[in-house]
């Protein structure tokens, strides 16, 4: 992919020419491909066939030579391009979003606040698309071709007639003079959106009644207003039991009261209706809303005594942890930075609070700043780690990466050694190295520390790739030397710094007469 | 049908050449869209007199699928917003109309904005446009806020189904999903009976009614109720629509998680197409003229418009991704001998005719211009290895590899702290290809996401378990088996330049849905009951009594037609294998889509997410 050829590299007189000269080099980059193009064979599945990889790219690089030359022979500007006329703030001009932009700014008033922040209203692009275009020219639209208004204009005439009268009006439009409607009418008045009045449904029956046709009409919007009506009208407690037995009205009343944040009837509702658990997490929730960290901790507190699911639970409880180490250790922390005393804070001064944050980047961070504290404190890795149970992968990749990133190899290392009680012969690691590897090399570990963790890469090709890829050098050359090839070895001589180590050790390699080479 | 396509291109630089691609396809749906204008013109000239619109920023993009400003500026618009909290700008003019949505949040900056509105000089009418129903509950609030009494009218526009191309509708109803399987409301299944209902009286009864799931009986239902109240008028048009299909999107979670292979499909996973425009990183689009550095890299993302308007887009979008190259290229090559006609062109008539084909030429060029940018975009995509493992990992799943263990890459993804979507769609598919996860596996991923991504997530796995995305298994066996061979969802030679099969969108997976679709049409859904029955929801067909002399009398040969509805959202890899099911030869279905949503994995995902708005951070 990387050698998509530069557009300028072609003479732009003969279209043939410059797909034969395009040949050459695809052919060249087919031979560099073969290690690749093995490693997409060798998995287990195809579909996505990858095999006319060679074939499809220079296919789309034939079109991508085509456009160019085309382009320099009609120098157009690409603004008069029939396809879409864009305006600079990359809306098509004349639609109706870039429309609204246009005309409100004429009016915009700067000190007006904007309170979406989502909506931009985009002062620069404005004023550059005012350059472009005079306001009146805008909406002249395009010059008509051909006969294709007619066309649209036919249309308008002949098909719309066609217009179904039915559409418009139902039946029960032409009573509108009754006033005393039935359940049934009233719900269609409802859905039609004209007046009506609920109050004549004055006893239990008649306005369950108008609930249950409501319901049968499936219109949220019919059903919420005699749910309001209702809820304006009967007590909770008969309220909450004939809704049990209607589910559809039921889930929209529960809509309705979270729409309007009554979260108290709501909590209530499920309650009375033995929803505990949906009550429960409801008002977690709430937490969400809690800016003030003490506040929110103590909420999640309170929390606590909710009637979860005993698996909830424990993530509640688990949060509730998180949040009350969170605070403490930032209170430490932010002293022990101001304090100006504690070197690690100064080196890396911190660039966010740690409160909120996910149990993993909270690990992530005491790793860094506070990983040789004894496991009796709370920012302990050690005790995070037992705290909250965290699986032995996680905690691995993630101390791997903080301590890779203070560039502390020997820490590293001891993650490594830690685990073996055979006396530290043999490193080993709950990850794949090749995954270790690459977590060091994101971390820009240098050469001679990963070159450690490439050796240990327990397949073959895949440790020579890894090799080649990161410059272990002494691992490219042993491994050529143990497959005895000696023509590998002699190309991967050219790839050497010159005058270098590795270099003489391949030397040496060529020059011994006890290798027998099979090439 | 293709010939008259190409042909049209041409002169479809006329100012409403949006809205000619509507009309090629089997069915013409720009009748729909005129429908749809007539209605907006109608209310705008209820507001006598100069206006100015307050737009919902949403409602924009829907919009513009209807109409350009053009029209409404042919109805006296003549300044346009976007609604915000404060003082409404000042404008000149007699009417201001509120365009939104039936939300509490909006009627809470419409009432601020009335009352910010200064009485003693201002004399200007409101108006309320709701889109596309009116709602008590707004009414409500405004009463509440004291600003109900402020509006002189209050409307509501009828955009159910919006036209999205030739033979794909829309309604544009983001949380249509959401409502239906997890908060119950079963509002957008109204909405959407009510669209079927304005396409009836627009096109003719659909004498055949199918369907599988609980919402589609639902939606069946209301239609035949809504029916019954128009008994009194008879409707007199010929039906077009020989059938009509309605699936819930819950009788197939599988289709929208996997990741989509076809050319439209992929952008909208890569970069997301949203109203029929798509936003693409600028510096492949940046013009390179001879001489000229690459000073003034554009910094604004390139918004595209994708519909069958164009002609390549038309011809390469529903092609497995695989196969795009190659027909790029093939275009390349007619569009650059097309150009070599000049040298040919000796005689001044020559010169004149080359001439005169130059626009189409460049409109080809351009189009082939973009396209190439966006394939050599995706292709920097697909061919990483991320994508690669990714894509593995799901076709192990859909071939039923390991689906009853934590899975490796899953489990790696999280270290690496991947988007949390991405955990969640893998996660969910595994779920659903296993008919429900193993208690330890469920609880292992569960606290590996918590302790990941934050424990507030826990309210999104609840909604997943709610949907039924994400479960745990119970007593019964594993049935995903059963149901991929008797389907053959799984196609072990798909082929993806010279497709046979629909698998090819998925390169290897069918799309479950339209094996449906495509089982009813032929053989009949009689032959596949047993896996019908492992399926959610009930399945059903109705018919609907059309008046005599209102039978199709059908042409030897003649295709039939079949509108399918997704309730709860299609993907554009599903809308590709149906489009190749109308094109079959001997298939004998031409098939129309609607659909309350266009989705894909991510943004289904997301609108089951309880995002949490954190003031944190």
């Amino acid at each position: 992919m990387q050698a998509v050829l530069p557009a300028n590299s072609f003479l732009p007189f003969c279209v043939d020419n410059l797909n034969k000269e395009s040949l050459t080099l695809y052919v060249q980059m087919i031979k560099s491909k073969v290690d690749e193009e093995d490693y997409w064979h060798s998995s287990k599945f195809k579909a996505f066939t990858f095999d006319d990889e060679d074939d499809e790219l220079s296919r789309l690089k034939e079109s991508r030579q085509a456009v160019n030359n085309i382009r320099r022979l009609v120098e157009e500007d690409d603004d008069e391009d029939d396809v879409e006329r864009i305006s600079w703030s990359g809306e098509p001009v004349g639609s109706i979003s870039w429309s609204v932009k246009e005309t409100a700014a004429s009016s915009q008033r700067a000190d007006r606040e904007p309170a979406f922040p989502k909506i931009s209203t985009d002062t620069p692009s404005i004023s550059r698309s005012q350059s472009g275009y005079s306001l009146s020219s805008l909406f002249k639209g395009k010059p008509k071709v051909g006969n294709f208004q007619t066309f649209s204009d036919a249309l308008t005439d002949s098909s719309v007639r066609l217009y179904a009268p039915e559409l418009r009006k139902p039946k029960s439009e032409y009573k509108d003079y009754v006033s005393d409607w039935s359940p049934e009418e009233t719900v269609q008045r409802l859905q039609q959106g004209k007046a009506v009045s609920l109050e004549r449904f004055r006893t239990l029956q008649d306005k369950l009644l108008l609930l249950d046709h409501a319901i049968a009409a499936h219109d949220g919007n019919v059903i919420t207003a005699v749910l309001i009506y209702l809820k304006r009208t009967l007590c909770k407690e008969v309220l909450f039991r004939e809704l049990e037995s209607r589910q559809t009205a039921l889930r929209h009343f529960i809509h309705y009261l979270s729409e309007t944040q009554n979260q108290r009837l709501l909590l209530e509702l499920h309650r009375a209706l033995g929803r505990a658990e949906d009550a429960a997490l409801l008002q977690y929730k709430e937490h969400l809303s809690i800016t003030d960290e003490n506040k929110r901790r103590d909420f999640l507190k309170n929390c606590l005594s909710l009637p979860f699911s005993a698996e909830d639970l424990a993530h509640v409880q688990d949060h509730y942890t998180l949040l009350e180490r969170q605070i403490i250790i930032e209170v430490t922390d932010r002293q022990a930075e101001r304090g100006g005393k504690v070197e690690i804070f100064q080196k890396f001064p911190r660039k966010a609070l740690i409160l909120n944050m996910p149990l993993i980047t909270t690990l992530y961070y005491c790793c860094f700043y506070h990983y040789a504290e004894p496991e009796g404190t709370f920012s302990s890795p050690l005790n995070i780690r037992q705290t909250f149970k965290i699986s032995e992968k996680q905690y691995f990749v993630t101390a791997l990466a903080a301590r890779a990133k203070l560039k502390a190899w020997l820490d590293v290392d001891a993650l490594f050694a830690s685990r073996n009680w055979l006396g530290f012969t043999r490193k080993k690691s709950p990850l794949s190295f090749q995954r270790v590897v690459d977590i060091l090399q994101k971390n820009s570990a240098p050469t001679h520390v990963l070159q450690d963790y490439v050796a240990l890469v327990d397949d073959g090709e895949l440790r020579l790739t890894l090799a080649q890829k990161h410059k272990c050098h002494d691992i490219v050359i042993s491994t050529y030397r143990d497959m005895k090839d000696r023509q590998l070895l002699l190309g991967y001589r050219g790839k050497v710094v010159r005058g270098s180590a590795e270099e003489r050790k391949i030397d040496d390699l060529l020059s011994n007469p006890q290798i027998r080479w099979k090439n | 049908m293709r010939l008259r396509r190409s042909h049209l291109i041409c002169c479809a630089a006329s100012k409403e050449k949006m809205a000619a691609h509507l009309s090629y396809g089997r069915v013409n749906l720009n009748i729909l869209r005129e429908a749809a204008r007539k209605e907006l013109r109608e209310f705008l000239d209820k507001c006598a007199g100069s206006k100015a619109i307050v737009w919902d920023e949403y409602l924009t993009g829907p919009f513009g699928l209807i109409a350009q400003y053009s029209l409404l500026k042919e109805h006296e618009v003549e300044k346009m917003f976007t609604l915000k909290n404060g003082r409404l700008p000042p404008a000149d003019v007699k009417n201001i109309i509120f365009f939104v949505r039936p939300r509490l949040e909006l009627m809470d900056i419409i009432a601020d904005n009335i009352t910010s509105e200064d009485r003693h000089h201002s004399s200007r009418d409101f108006h309320i446009l709701f889109v596309p129903r009116r709602s008590m509950l707004c009414e409500q609030r405004l009463k509440e806020q004291g600003v109900l009494a402020s509006f002189i009218n209050i409307d509501e526009y009828i955009l159910d189904l919006i036209p999205y191309d030739g033979d794909l509708l829309s309604m544009e109803y983001e949380s249509a999903f959401r409502e239906c399987y997890l908060e119950n409301d079963q509002t957008s299944l109204y909405h959407t009976a009510k669209g079927l209902m304005t396409l009836q009286a627009l096109y003719g009864t659909i004498p055949q009614i199918y369907g599988k799931g609980e919402c589609a009986r639902l939606v069946a239902n209301m239609m035949l109720r809504m029916k019954r109240e128009f008994a009194g008028s008879q409707n007199q048009i010929l039906p077009v629509f020989d059938t009509l299909l309605l699936l819930d999107r819950n009788v197939d979670l599988l289709t929208p998680l996997a990741t989509q292979l076809t050319y439209e499909g992929l952008i909208d996973e890569i970069y997301g197409i949203s109203n029929g425009y798509v936003k693409l990183p600028p510096e492949k689009f940046a013009q390179k003229k001879q001489g000229e550095g690459s000073k003034d890299l554009p910094t604004e993302p390139k918004k595209l418009q994708l519909n069958s308007a164009e002609e390549l887009y038309a011809e390469i979008r529903d092609k497995n991704f695989n196969a795009v190259g190659a027909a790029l290229s093939k275009k390349a090559k007619i569009i650059s001998a097309a150009f070599e006609e000049r040298h040919n062109a000796k005689t001044v008539g020559e010169i004149k005719q080359f001439v005169s084909q130059l626009p189409h030429m460049q409109a080809a060029r351009s189009s082939l211009a973009n396209h190439t940018s966006i394939a050599e975009l995706i292709k920097d995509i697909t061919t990483s290895e991320a994508f690669f493992d990714n894509l593995t990992v799901e076709q192990e799943f859909m071939t039923g590899v390991d689906t009853d263990k934590v899975n490796t890459y899953i489990e790696d993804c999280i270290a690496q702290k991947d988007p949390l979507i991405k955990i969640l769609r893998l996660v969910c598919m595994q779920s659903v290809c296993n008919n429900g996860l193993k208690h330890k596996v469920m609880d292992y991923y569960k606290r590996e996401i918590l302790q990941t991504y934050g424990y507030e997530h826990m309210l999104t796995l609840n909604n997943l378990e709610k949907a039924g995305l994400l479960k745990p298994q119970t007593g019964s066996r594993n049935n995903y088996p059963t149901i991929r061979k008797t389907l053959k969802l799984w196609m072990e030679d798909a082929n993806e330049q010279n497709p046979n099969d629909i698998s090819y969108v998925y390169s290897g997976y069918s799309p479950l849905s339209i094996r449906l679709t495509q089982i009813l049409a032929r053989p009949g859904w009689r032959s596949i009951e047993e896996v019908l029955k492992m399926l959610p929801g009930p399945h059903f067909e109705e018919r609907q009594q059309l008046p005599s002399g209102l039978h199709k009398k059908r042409q030897q040969g003649e295709n039939r037609t079949t509108l399918v509805f997704f309730l709860g959202g299609v993907t554009y890899a599903e809308i590709a294998a149906l489009r190749f099911l109308s094109q079959v030869e001997d298939s004998g279905m031409e098939y129309v889509i609607a659909t309350t949503k266009l989705i894909n994995g991510t943004t289904w995902i997301k609108s089951l997410m309880d995002r949490p708005e954190s003031p944190t951070q």
